[in-house]
C-alpha cells in the first residue's frame, strides 16, 4: 500500500516518530474522553470528534513555523491540541465552563487561541476557507512570511465560497495552504453521491492553484506534502491545495446512527489503515525494546487526558455576568 | 480499577432510551473504540464504543430493557483477575457523577444580570467648535476625504471591492485613492461578495483594518453570513480574545427606478445583531465624522449610505482631524410641539415636513439619530418628554422596522408623557416597484411625515 511504501522510503528519526506517535494519541484519547464525557451529558449540542483523522494536522503541524496560522471547521479538537493549546482549556471549553478557552460561550464548534495563532473553530460550513484566505491577505500585506493553514472538508468543497476563494487567492498570490480532509462522507453523504469529480484539489487547476493528493493514514506522506506545500508559500508562489485522503471513525457527530456505512468499512481502514499503529509498528521495526517507552508515552497521555477531564468537571460554570460581556470590544480612542 | 459503564446521552435532547443488544458478554475483553451494545433513541439506533481496554466483569442492564435513564450504571469493566462486584465499582465512581453546578441551574437564569435601560444624560456638546471655519463639501466626497485621512494616518487600514480602484468606483466615492496610496491598498475585487466579504473579516483578525465597499448593500445579501457570524459573534465566541475591527460600506435602500432587488434598506435588518454597530448618517459632515469613527472602532461596522444623497453638498467643519462618536444624536431643529426622529435619507423628508408645519404653526423638534447601533435614546427621551408627541420617518419596511423598535422604547421609558401614540412614517409593505408613480406611493413622503404629525397633534 502507498502508505507502508511512503513509511519505508522515509529516513526517519526514532526521536521524530516518537513525537507524532504521542501527538496522535493525545488527540485519540481527549476525543475518546470527550466522547464518553458526551454520553454522560457533561458536553452537550453538538461534538464533532476527529478519531481516525489525526494524522492530518499532526503531519501539517511539523510543517508549520512560529507564527503561522491555522484555521478549521466545527471538527476542530484535533487542530487546537496539535497547535499547541492545552488540552485543560479545550476540554472545560467542551464543558461550557470559566476555564475553557472561550470562557465556556464558544463550546466545541467556536474555540480561539491568539497565543498558537489558532483562529477557530467555524460552524458554517465553508465559511473558514475565504477567512483564512483572508488571513494571508493579511501576512501578504504586512509583509509577514508566515503561511496560514485552511483546513475543511469534502463537503466543504463543493461550497461556492471555496471557489472565490481559490479565484482571489491565486489572482493575488496569497501563501495559503488549503488542506481538503477528505474523509469521504459529508455528515452522511459519501462523496460518490455528492460529486462526479474524480478529484477534489484538481479543480484547483481552473484557477491556476497547484495541488496533490496525500495518503492521509500516513503522517510522513502528509508532512511530505506538506512542506512542499508550505516551501510554495513562502516561496511566494501563491496557494497550494493538499487533497489529504483520511476516514473518521466515528459519527459526524455524536448522534449519527452511522447507517449510510457498513460496520465492515470502518472496521476495515481501522485494522489495516490505522495511522497510529502504522507509526507504532515502525517504531517497534526500529527498536524492538521500545515496548515500554510506548507504554510511557502512553500512561502520559492517559495522566493529561484524566486530567483535562477532572479540570473541565471543577472548572466552574461562567458567572452569570457573561452573558453581557464580549459583546463589543471597548474603543480605547 | 474497576468502572461503570453508564447510559450514555447519545443526543443532546436524549433523556433515556432502549438497551436493543449487546455484543459483549461477561469475561469477554474490549478496547478502545470496540461496539459493546446498540443502543435505541427517539431519532435511531446507536452502536455505543468501548472507551477504556479491559474485561466485562458485570453486566447490570439485561438487553432489551426499555427506559434506561442516562447515566444509569449498566456493566462494570476493569482489569482481568479484578473484582468487579458491583460494590467495588461503586467505591469507584469514577467521573461518574454529573458535578453539582449542573444540576438546577434553569432558573438561576432568569436572575442573570440585565443591563437596564441604560438611558443616560443625553450629550448635548458641540461636533465642532463655534467659529470653526466651514467648507461646502458633498456626501461622496466626504466619505472619500474620511478614508484617505485614514489611510494616511494608519498603514493598516485598506479599501477593497468591486471597482474601487481603477474604474474609481462604481459611484466615485473612492475617486482618486488609487493614485496616492497605490493598487497594494486600494483592492479591486473580482465580483465575489461572499468570498471577499470573508476576506475581509479574515484580513481583520490578521492585523488590518479593511474597509470593504459593497456596490451597493443589496449585493451584501451574498455575504451577510459573514457580517454576521463571521464578524458580529467572534469576540463573543472567543471569550473577548478576537475582534473584528472592519468597516462594511456602500449605498443602502432604494435609489431611483432601479426596482426591487436593488431598492431594499437593510437598517433594520443589521441593527438587529448585536456585535455589530450600524450607522446611517444624512449630512456630509456626519458622512465623514462617522466614517472615521467607524474606521478606527474595534468593532465590525455597517454604514449604511444613499446613493441619491452622494451629490448633495452641505457644511464640512475643515479641522485635521474631525470625528464623530456613535451613539450621539443631532437635533437639527428644536421645537415643542412635537418630536420628529429620523436618519439617512428619510431626514430630508423630516426636514422639509417640519418647514412646512413651521408655516401652519406647528413646531417640531427634528433629531438625526445618526446610528442606529448604538442608538441615542437619552436624546430621544429627553424630547419625547418635552413634546409628548413623536412621529419616526424611514425609507425601511414596516414590519419589524427600526420604527417599532424605537416606539416600544419610548413606550417603555415615555409612557406617561406620550399624549398620542408614536406613529411612523416608513416604506410601504411591497417589493419596489419600478414605475415611477408606483416606487413614488412605495416610499414615505413629507407629506406623509405631515399628516402625521397633524394627527399626533390633533390639528388633522
Amino acid at each position: 500500500m502507498a502508505a507502508r511504501k511512503a513509511t519505508r522510503k522515509s529516513n526517519v528519526s526514532k526521536e521524530e516518530l516518537l513525537g507524532y506517535y504521542r501527538e496522535m494519541l493525545l488527540i485519540r484519547r481527549f476525543e475518546e474522553k470527550a466522547g464518553q464525557l458526551y454520553g454522560m451529558g457533561l458536553i452537550g449540542g453538538f461534538c464533532h470528534l476527529y478519531i481516525g483523522q489525526e494524522a492530518v494536522v499532526v503531519g501539517l503541524e511539523a510543517c508549520a513555523e512560529e507564527g503561522d496560522k491555522r484555521i478549521t471547521t466545527y471538527r476542530d479538537h484535533g487542530h487546537m491540541l496539535a497547535s499547541g493549546m492545552d488540552p485543560n482549556g479545550v476540554m472545560a471549553e467542551l464543558t461550557g465552563r470559566e476555564g475553557g478557552y472561550s470562557k465556556g460561550k464558544g463550546g466545541s464548534m467556536h474555540m480561539f487561541s491568539k497565543e498558537a495563532h489558532f483562529y477557530g473553530g467555524h460552524g458554517i460550513v465553508g465559511a473558514n476557507v475565504p477567512l483564512g484566505a483572508g488571513l494571508a491577505f493579511a501576512d501578504k500585506y504586512l509583509g509577514n512570511d508566515r503561511v496560514t493553514f485552511t483546513y475543511f472538508g469534502d463537503g466543504a468543497a463543493n461550497q461556492g465560497q471555496v471557489y472565490e476563494t481559490y479565484n482571489m487567492a491565486e489572482l493575488w498570490n496569497l501563501p495559503v495552504v488549503f488542506v481538503i480532509e477528505n474523509n469521504q462522507y459529508a455528515m452522511g453523504t459519501s462523496i460518490k453521491r455528492s460529486t462526479k469529480s474524480p478529484s477534489l484539489w484538481e479543480r484547483g487547476a481552473a484557477y491556476g492553484i497547484e495541488g496533490m493528493e496525500v495518503d492521509g493514514m500516513d503522517v510522513l506522506a502528509v508532512k511530505a506534502a506538506g512542506q512542499k506545500a508550505v516551501e510554495h508559500c513562502r516561496a511566494g508562489k501563491g496557494p497550494f491545495i493538499l487533497e489529504v485522503m483520511t476516514y473518521r471513525y466515528r459519527g459526524h457527530s455524536m448522534s449519527d446512527p452511522a447507517k449510510y456505512r457498513t460496520r465492515d468499512e470502518v472496521q476495515k481502514m481501522r485494522e489495516e489503515r490505522d495511522a497510529i499503529e502504522q507509526v507504532r509498528a515502525r517504531l517497534i521495526e526500529m527498536d524492538d525494546k521500545i515496548e515500554d517507552e510506548l507504554k510511557a508515552i502512553d500512561k502520559d497521555i492517559k495522566a493529561i487526558v484524566n486530567a483535562s477531564a477532572d479540570y473541565s468537571k471543577e472548572s466552574p460554570e461562567p458567572a452569570l455576568a457573561e452573558l453581557y460581556t464580549d459583546i463589543y470590544v471597548e474603543a480605547s480612542a | 480499577m474497576a468502572t461503570e459503564i453508564l447510559m450514555p446521552a447519545l443526543s443532546p435532547t436524549m433523556e433515556e432510551g432502549t438497551l436493543a443488544k449487546w455484543l459483549v458478554k461477561e469475561g469477554d475483553t474490549v478496547s478502545s473504540g470496540d461496539i459493546i451494545a446498540e443502543i435505541e433513541t427517539d431519532k435511531a439506533t446507536m452502536e455505543f464504543e468501548a472507551v477504556d481496554e479491559g474485561v466485562v466483569g458485570r453486566i447490570l442492564v439485561a438487553e432489551g430493557t426499555e427506559g434506561v435513564k442516562v447515566n444509569t450504571p449498566i456493566a462494570v469493566i476493569g482489569e482481568e483477575g479484578e473484582d468487579m462486584s458491583l460494590a467495588a465499582a461503586e467505591e469507584q465512581p469514577a467521573s461518574v457523577a454529573v458535578p453539582a453546578a449542573l444540576e438546577g441551574f434553569e432558573g438561576k437564569v432568569a436572575a442573570a444580570p440585565a443591563p437596564g435601560p441604560a438611558i443616560a444624560e443625553p450629550d448635548r456638546s458641540p461636533d465642532y467648535p463655534e467659529g470653526t471655519e466651514m467648507v461646502s463639501t458633498t456626501v461622496r466626497e466626504a466619505l472619500r476625504d474620511a478614508m484617505a485621512e485614514e489611510m494616511r494616518a494608519d498603514e493598516t487600514v485598506f479599501v477593497m471591492g468591486e471597482e474601487v480602484a481603477e474604474y474609481q468606483g462604481a459611484y466615485k466615492v473612492t475617486q482618486g485613492l488609487l493614485d496616492e496610496f497605490g493598487a497594494r491598498r486600494v483592492v479591486d475585487t473580482p465580483i465575489t461578495e461572499h468570498g471577499f466579504a470573508g476576506i475581509g473579516v479574515g484580513a481583520s483578525w490578521g492585523g488590518l483594518k479593511p474597509i470593504v465597499e459593497f456596490m451597493t448593500f443589496n449585493f451584501a445579501m451574498q455575504a451577510i453570513d459573514h457580517l454576521i457570524n463571521s464578524a458580529a459573534k467572534t469576540l463573543y465566541m472567543s471569550g473577548g480574545q478576537m475582534g473584528s475591527p472592519i468597516v462594511f460600506r456602500g449605498p443602502n435602500g432604494a435609489a431611483a427606478r432601479v426596482a426591487a432587488q436593488h431598492s431594499q434598506d437593510y437598517a433594520a435588518w443589521y441593527s438587529s445583531v448585536p456585535g455589530l454597530k450600524v450607522v446611517q448618517p444624512y449630512s456630509a459632515a456626519d458622512a465623514k465624522g462617522l466614517l472615521k469613527t467607524a474606521i478606527r472602532d474595534p468593532n465590525p461596522v455597517v454604514f449604511l449610505e444613499n446613493e441619491i444623497m452622494y451629490g448633495r453638498s452641505f457644511d464640512v467643519p475643515k479641522l485635521d482631524d474631525f470625528t464623530i462618536p456613535f451613539g450621539k444624536a443631532r437635533i437639527w431643529r428644536e421645537g415643542s410641539d412635537v418630536t420628529i426622529l429620523s436618519w439617512g435619507i428619510g431626514m430630508n423628508y423630516a426636514l422639509e415636513a417640519s418647514d412646512e408645519l413651521a408655516k401652519e404653526g406647528i413646531s417640531a423638534e427634528v433629531i438625526d439619530l445618526r446610528t442606529l447601533r448604538p442608538l441615542d435614546m437619552a436624546t430621544v427621551i429627553e424630547s419625547v418628554k418635552k413634546t409628548n408627541r413623536c412621529v419616526t420617518v424611514e425609507e425601511g419596511w414596516p414590519v419589524a422596522s427600526m420604527s417599532d423598535h424605537i416606539g416600544a422604547e419610548i413606550m417603555r421609558e415615555a409612557f406617561d408623557y406620550l399624549d398620542a401614540p408614536v406613529l411612523a412614517c416608513t416604506g410601504k409593505d411591497v417589493p419596489m416597484p419600478y414605475a415611477a408613480n408606483l416606487e413614488k406611493l412605495a416610499l414615505t413622503s413629507t407629506k406623509e411625515v405631515m399628516d402625521a404629525v397633524k394627527a399626533v397633534t390633533y390639528r388633522a
